[in-house]
């Protein structure tokens, strides 16, 4: 634990080392001999898990750091092709991405861990504060990885939270001016950040050792909240803790894959796959879920410096939490008043981060106010009265007693879990209704499509069909700039031949050159040419579609979507429903309407549209009966068209989705039999130890 | 960290000429990156920014005060959310002025913060008349 260690190698080779420097023997008292008390739950399974996270991002960084370009112009861009043109880029990409996700979750476990088994209590306070310090790092980090894609919510994102500090009297805008490198969030900022983006997991992991270290001269806290006393309540770290940790990082990563491989967008945002664009704010600005609770918090303070405020105060209070809990009994085990509040912190927290992502209006604002209250009333009100008022139920007298007695009594916590549930249900209840009264407009139907689903795969026949219904119809005005003509001989794909995507290819004119004379020439495409765009710029495809500029559809059924709302939201994720996208263009397809109904004002110019945000679409219906002809009998009907396109730009926006699914299935085989293997080998590790 | 001397240099001020604009339009042009509005007001939009008592506002600023004399019908204001920076809409709200869609605030037709939690009016930005169709921004 603390002091030299008696270890000593028995390899000579070994042995010359430890001599000159005692690694082997730091590494032998700190992870193998360390004394772990026996009692400890799964939930102390959290700090392996974090580790393992932190390593495994870092390794996902680095690589996603040789493929990735920081600028402006290009970020973008480069994103998409890592998913979609490096070795197993998307793979990469998504376990990094869905890896912070992953990475939150078990901080906030293992935080609410510390919280409840008091495990922030003399003599850990140093540990604890080490840790919120890697917490708050984590959230910079997070917070900069997020703005590295640019996309729309990367750019707003990053313009909200470096506005967060304009709130500061006097100095506040020349910060801000520093943190951007210009005069708004531009390309240096983006450089900035991500430099540091790569420097921070690195203080991350050195704060992390200072926890570690901390830890193993405190020793760990558990269940029972009394401290080892002889060897009988400890038992080594190894194999014990190892191969529990190991079991917990095996169901973890369960969880991780499930995201990883069959809704790795889940828990982005549409918007983050539209390119950041400086002049148009998107409707609704979010930050990723775990920034939820404390965005809350700055809303719901109508001050914009108290808001600011708050919200830091939120995390930093966690520093002084120590001192705020003054009781002497750290597991809420024995604290019947304390584990009531607990739960309700627990519920207060989550419903702070389902308030943070609805619009600011109406009963969302109020509720916001009543659980901000509730929040910061926990740490200065309830803790500090519990330790005065509360009669703790007696603490046994050492681990190995605890561990005997293990049949206590266990029916006090129902009571407190069923008042919560009734509280949150009923704010669930009032805030749908709520948000059914201010949307009113119509949810685009849901469809069948032949890739949803863990097995899905891409309908050949619908894609070839797609693909000519967008050459004869929508490339008119949308470009298809991600896809190459090669893209079209790829496995997952369309099925074409090599030699039918070069014929498809050159079929198309592509600008090439200079020559040697200087001179811009076309040529035929080639397979590896992009689709070409029809317009040569922006502002040319504004200017020839009255100020609507038709966007690029590589990526657009990954672009749009529709609010789920509560609870599809939470079902949708136990049947992987990940087709808004999809679901939503289908429906737009098909959603004009030449009569437009009373009430609905549709500009001079604009179309009616029964699905599209406001009505009011710039572009024409584009789709009618027989416009395009099928040569393998399918009907040539508007419903067949849209659904034929939609699955074509499903597969431009993800064209190794089959790669993805197929592999994350051989994934869940492998996890599955690997966490068998340590559950039963930690049970017979244990065997003697409960 | 702070700007480099390219950006500095992209900073510079810029012309705009007013001619195209229309009474009841408006423009956005792009200064330092930011977007800035230019509104060509109507006479009920002057009216209405000047009928209100300013003392009553969040933020009091005669709308005197936010453009030049003798060109009283140009609105000319940074176009960035005085409360965390998002764009705000113009010809929304019930103001007759910006609405912001990211946290609800409204600025009226003289681009001050009418509702909403916006601390401030949206900023003036320094510029001036070199004729009386085109202004210098900067």
């Amino acid at each position: 634990m603390s002091g030299p260690s008696d270890y000593q190698p028995s390899n000579p080779a070994l042995q010359w080392i430890e001599r000159r420097l005692p690694i082997f023997g730091l590494i032998h008292s700190s992870f193998v001999a360390y004394p772990t008390p026996r009692n400890l739950n799964y939930w102390w399974t959290f700090g392996a898990i974090l580790s393992f996270m932190l390593g495994l991002q870092i390794l996902t960084g680095v690589i996603l750091a040789m493929h990735y370009t920081p600028n402006a112009d290009l970020a973008f861009k480069s994103v998409e092709l890592i998913v979609r043109d490096v070795n197993y880029g998307w793979l990469l990409r998504n376990m990094h991405a869905v890896g912070a996700s992953m990475f939150f979750v078990a901080v906030y476990v293992h935080m609410f861990r510390g919280l409840y088994y008091g495990s922030y209590k003399e003599p850990r306070e140093v540990l604890w504060i080490l840790g919120v310090i890697i917490y708050l790092l984590m959230m910079a980090t997070g917070f900069m990885g997020y703005v590295l894609p640019w996309g729309q919510m990367s750019f707003w994102g990053a313009t909200v939270i470096t506005n967060l500090f304009s709130a500061i009297p006097y100095v506040g805008e020349s910060i801000v001016t520093l943190l951007w490198g210009g005069y708004s969030v531009g390309n240096p900022t983006l450089n900035r950040f991500f430099s540091l983006h790569y420097l921070l997991p690195f203080l991350i992991a050195g704060v992390v050792v200072l926890h570690v270290w901390a830890l193993h001269v405190a020793g760990q806290n558990n269940p029972d909240g009394v401290e080892p006393k002889t060897e009988k309540d400890t038992v080594p770290f190894t194999p014990h803790a190892t191969i529990k940790d190991m079991f917990g990082v095996a169901c973890f990563m369960l969880l991780y894959a499930w995201f990883i491989f069959y809704m790795p967008n889940y828990l982005g945002d549409a918007d983050n796959y539209i390119p950041a664009n400086p002049g148009v704010t998107p409707p609704h600005i979010v930050p990723e879920w775990y920034y939820l609770p404390f965005y809350a918090i700055l809303r719901s303070i109508p001050n914009k410096l108290a808001g600011v405020i708050a919200m830091f105060g939120a995390i930093i209070i966690l520093c002084f939490l120590p001192w705020l809990d003054a009781a002497k009994t750290r597991s809420s085990k024995y604290r019947p008043l304390a584990k009531q509040f607990f739960w309700i912190f627990v519920v207060v927290c989550i419903l702070l981060g389902y308030l943070g992502a609805q619009p600011p209006e109406g009963i969302y604002v109020i509720a916001g106010r009543v659980l901000t209250v509730c929040y910061f009333a926990y740490f200065l009100i309830v803790l500090p009265l519990l330790s005065r008022i509360e009669k703790p139920r007696p603490v046994p007298n050492s681990i190995s007693d605890a561990v005997l007695a293990k049949t206590g009594s266990r029916s006090t916590p129902m009571v407190s879990t069923a008042i919560v549930l009734a509280l949150a249900g009923s704010l669930f209840a009032g805030s749908i209704d709520s948000a059914k009264a201010s949307e009113g407009s119509d949810t685009p139907p849901g469809n069948k499509w032949s890739f949803s689903g863990p097995f899905g795969k891409f309908d050949r026949g619908a894609l070839q069909r797609g693909l000519k219904v967008y050459k004869e119809v929508c490339a008119s005005c949308h470009g298809l700039s991600y896809i190459a003509f090669r893209n079209l001989a790829e496995p997952g794909g369309p099925g074409y031949s090599v030699a039918q995507a070069a014929a498809f290819a050159s079929e198309y004119k592509v600008k090439d050159g200079p020559n040697d004379a200087g001179d811009m020439f076309e040529r035929p495409g080639r397979a590896a040419d992009y689709f070409p765009s029809p317009f040569p710029n922006e502002q040319a495809a504004r200017a020839a579609n009255g100020g609507a500029a038709p966007p690029d559809l590589s990526l657009i059924t990954k672009a749009r979507s529709y609010k789920r709302g509560f609870p599809w939201f939470i079902f949708d994720f136990f049947t992987q429903y990940q087709e808004q996208g999809p679901d939503y263009v289908a429906a737009v397809l098909q959603g004009f309407e030449e009569k437009v109904p009373e009430g609905v004002t549709i500009p001079e110019g604009s179309y009616f549209n029964k699905y599209f945000p406001g009505h009011a679409i710039k572009m024409p219906k584009p789709l009618s009966d027989g416009q395009v002809t099928y040569d393998d009998g399918s009907p040539t009907t508007v419903a067949q068209y849209s659904k034929d396109v939609t699955t074509f730009l499903m597969w431009t926006a993800e064209p190794h989705m089959e790669a993805r699914k197929q592999l994350g299935f051989q994934v869940f085989v492998f996890l599955i039999i690997f966490a068998f293997m340590m559950y039963f080998t930690k049970k017979k590790v244990w065997a003697d130890s409960h | 960290m702070n700007p480099d001397a390219s950006t500095i240099a992209a900073g510079a001020p810029i012309e705009v000429d007013l001619s195209p604009i229309a009474e009841g339009q408006d423009i956005k042009v792009f200064w330092r990156g930011k977007p800035i509005y230019i509104s060509h007001r109507t006479k009920k939009q002057i009216d209405e920014a000047r009928a209100v008592n300013v003392a009553s506002l969040p933020d009091p600023q005669s709308d005197e005060a936010r453009v030049k004399s003798g060109h009283e019908q140009w609105l000319v204001v940074i176009g960035i959310c005085t409360h965390l920076g998002c764009i705000p809409i113009a010809h929304e709200g019930s103001y007759d002025g910006f609405f912001c869609p990211c946290h609800g605030s409204q600025y009226d037709s003289s681009g001050r913060i009418r509702q909403g939690p916006a601390p401030a009016n949206l900023p003036v930005p320094p510029y001036q008349f070199v004729s009386d169709t085109k202004i210098q921004i900067g």
